[in-house]
């Protein structure tokens, strides 16, 4: 296994959190965060502010790297490969190519596979998630609506990719050439796949997870690890909602460990019903 | 009678190890709870953050039943697991179950960018091995009593003692099951 999908798999049965400063980065590492995502503004601001969102200032991720001890992510726009080049020059953990900002190159994901430091990528469906996986990404995660704290739409692409890895199982090489072609991949990795019957990297959930319940439904799912944007710092309660988070992503299939962890949380982020957003407010129709 | 392997299953990279216990004709078990426990032979600290593992059971009572655990039956850590056994952790400093006397420094090489794949020799039949040292922590004997079985360019990389493993290297990425065989070979029958 390459070195970098091993990094993955030491993220699983974990929650990944959003932060936008080093106090914040503390209070996830000590509430049991995997890892950090590092950014300048949560997804929920950045769909209020509206504009062209960019890779963060790397001031502040460099300032959050040095504070905590667990790995450390940032955001570029997809396609963006100078900003890619930032961050590892920065020697970032893992480099999210992300729908959240504004995308930099209107045909092309970066070639991943040109850097050492590992990429995660988004993916509302099976042929996304590979095409991700072939240009080199160590990690794939849903493209739930960000910054809605609304989890509908993670569901459905855990749900999207569960049914399609279902469809692979004992397809005839002439059906799995076909959806070689109709995924955009090579044969060899549909082939891989389907004699697996799961992705040859982890599959996080990301994308509208607010509360424990969210996260321990992602994970029933079949979700690996869950990251949670807006969820935690939104809400009345920072510390108490990530400590709960953290406890529902390892004790999913557990309702009195759910129950005893979802009590009294404060008022939750607010969010957004999916179907008030037009089509330019979608994120995740973003990328290629 | 078939043996049970336990991997510790609140956080990390669980899953890569139930194929190779298997491989090795032992049952493979996650472990969650000091129930759990109770129905394994051997136990392995896995890799993930121990940050998020000591967190996770802050509030529990499986660090005191772990320890009873060490007492009679295997335990191998792994990484993360390693630093849970070891009785001195720093960069920064920890709290740790302290069950073999070696100091783990906590991403010794840096951030994943200076991860890296090697090769080492088994001490059992010199064969090459690959493994994987992912942010890994540097390990190194505080005791005479402890016994280093594997270097790596001049440092102890795997070390034992009586029947507790720490390695900072993991093997569950490949597809040897070297270690797992031999944490298996010191359940006391």
């Amino acid at each position: 296994m390459d070195i970098n999908v091993g990094l993955a798999n030491m993220l699983c049965n974990g929650v990944i959190m959003d932060v936008v400063n080093v106090e914040q980065a503390l209070i996830a590492e000590k509430a049991g965060a995997v890892s950090v995502m590092a950014l300048e503004r949560v997804p929920s601001d950045i769909r209020r502010d509206g504009g062209v969102a960019r890779m963060s200032d790397p001031q502040m991720i460099e300032e959050i790297k040095a504070a905590v001890s667990i790995p450390v992510m940032a955001k570029v726009r997809i396609g963006h490969i100078a900003e890619a080049q930032i961050l590892e020059a920065i020697g970032i953990d893992f480099i999210d190519e992300s729908e959240v900002l504004t995308p930099a190159d209107p045909a092309k994901h970066i070639n991943k596979k040109l850097f050492k430091t590992p990429f995660v990528c988004g993916a509302c469906d099976l042929g996304e998630a590979l095409r991700r996986i072939n240009e080199g990404a160590a990690l794939i995660r849903t493209k739930g609506e960000a910054g809605t704290g609304n989890v509908i739409e993670a569901v459905r692409h855990l749900t999207k990719i569960n049914a399609q890895l279902a469809e692979l199982k004992g397809m005839p090489v002439d059906e799995l050439q076909e959806k070689a072609m109709e995924y955009r991949v090579p044969l060899e990795l549909i082939q891989q796949v389907a004699n697996e019957g799961k992705l040859p990297v982890p599959n996080f959930a990301a994308g509208g997870v607010a509360t424990p319940a969210d996260a321990a439904l992602v994970r029933q799912l079949g979700a690996e690890t869950v990251f949670v944007g807006s969820g935690i710092f939104k809400s009345e309660n920072p510390q108490k909602v990530a400590e709960a988070i953290v406890e529902a992503s390892t004790h999913f299939d557990k309702p009195e460990v759910l129950l005893k962890v979802s009590r009294g949380l404060g008022k939750a982020m607010d969010g957004i019903e999916i179907g008030t957003l037009d089509e330019s407010q979608k994120l995740s129709g973003r990328g290629w | 009678m078939t043996r049970s392997v336990g991997v510790l299953a609140l956080q990390g990279c669980v899953e890569p190890h139930f194929d190779l216990i298997r491989q090795v004709g032992a049952r493979a078990a996650a472990v969650r709870t000091e129930e759990d426990l109770e129905n394994v032979d051997a136990l392995i600290l896995p890799g993930g953050e121990s940050t998020t593992m000591l967190r996770l059971m802050k509030y529990t009572n499986l660090p005191e039943a772990i320890k009873e655990f060490a007492t009679r039956s295997p335990i191998w850590g792994i990484c993360a697991g390693a630093i849970l056994l070891a009785s001195v952790v720093e960069n920064p400093e920890q709290e740790s179950f302290s069950l073999m006397p070696i100091r783990a420094s906590r991403n010794a090489y840096g951030s994943q960018s200076f991860s890296f794949k090697a090769h080492v020799e088994s001490p059992w039949d010199g064969s090459s091995k690959c493994v994987d040292f992912i942010r890994a922590p540097k390990l190194s004997a505080e005791s005479s009593e402890v016994q280093q079985l594997v270097s790596y360019h001049s440092e102890g990389v795997l070390f034992q003692q009586g029947h507790i493993l720490a390695s900072a290297f993991h093997t569950e990425l490949g597809t040897d099951p070297w270690l797992h065989e031999y944490l298996l070979s010191l359940v006391s029958y």
